[in-house]
């Protein structure tokens, strides 16, 4: 009886250690590559249909000619902007590594583009913290 | 690439990719979740037909 007691307490102690890796492992997965925070807690349809909107969404404000933020120090609206540019993870890291997002200003869609990139960023952020939140146990 | 979309179309891609997100992230069941996109992309949509015909209605 106690050894039963003993193997289950054992269970249990890995099963929350495992779960507590993946509450700190799938939102940054998720932050990093859009969707593979869902997509390592077996969430593939999600993932998938998170992965896309942020890659379209990316892609589509590049393809505007939007604008793709470094880090600076100067106005309070180009931090933001470069905080939610950092939300895409991987593709902000591409973008910059590639020169990818010099800015148009003399086309007002590229305007819409530069939020596009911002807000790809945002929603990614967003769907890593739902991933944190599967992981805990919080959303099945 | 350049891509040209006309500013309706751009709201609308911004519509639905931000509703599908939102979809996924704020219901528990698939059901849920798809009635929470249709409204979150409903109201985008809608929101910008809205303020258009407002915009016409303060220019005349």
């Amino acid at each position: 009886m106690a050894q039963n007691t003993t193997t289950i307490n054992r269970r249990t102690g890995e099963t929350n250690a495992s779960a507590g890796s993946m509450a700190t492992i799938a939102p940054l997965a998720g932050w990093l590559v859009p969707g593979l925070g869902h997509f390592i807690q077996r969430r593939y349809v999600r993932g998938a249909l998170i992965l896309a909107a942020v890659f379209i969404m990316f892609f589509a404000g590049l393809g505007m000619q939007g604008k793709v933020y470094s880090f600076n120090t100067g106005d309070l609206l180009d931090i933001l902007g470069f905080v939610g540019d950092l939300g895409s993870g991987v593709l902000y890291f591409l973008a910059r590594s590639m020169d990818w997002g010099a800015g148009n200003i003399h086309r007002a869609v590229a305007d819409y583009g530069t939020k596009y990139i911002v807000v790809a960023g945002l929603l990614n952020i967003i769907a890593a913290v739902d991933a944190h939140h599967i992981a805990i146990g919080k959303k099945p | 690439m350049t891509l040209e979309l006309s500013h309706y179309n751009a709201a609308l891609l911004f519509a639905l990719c931000a509703s599908t997100v939102f979809g996924i992230t704020q219901r528990n069941t698939p059901r849920d979740m798809l009635k929470y996109g249709s409204y979150c992309f409903v109201l985008f949509a809608g929101g910008v037909i809205v303020a258009s015909w407002a915009m016409w209605l303060i220019k005349h």
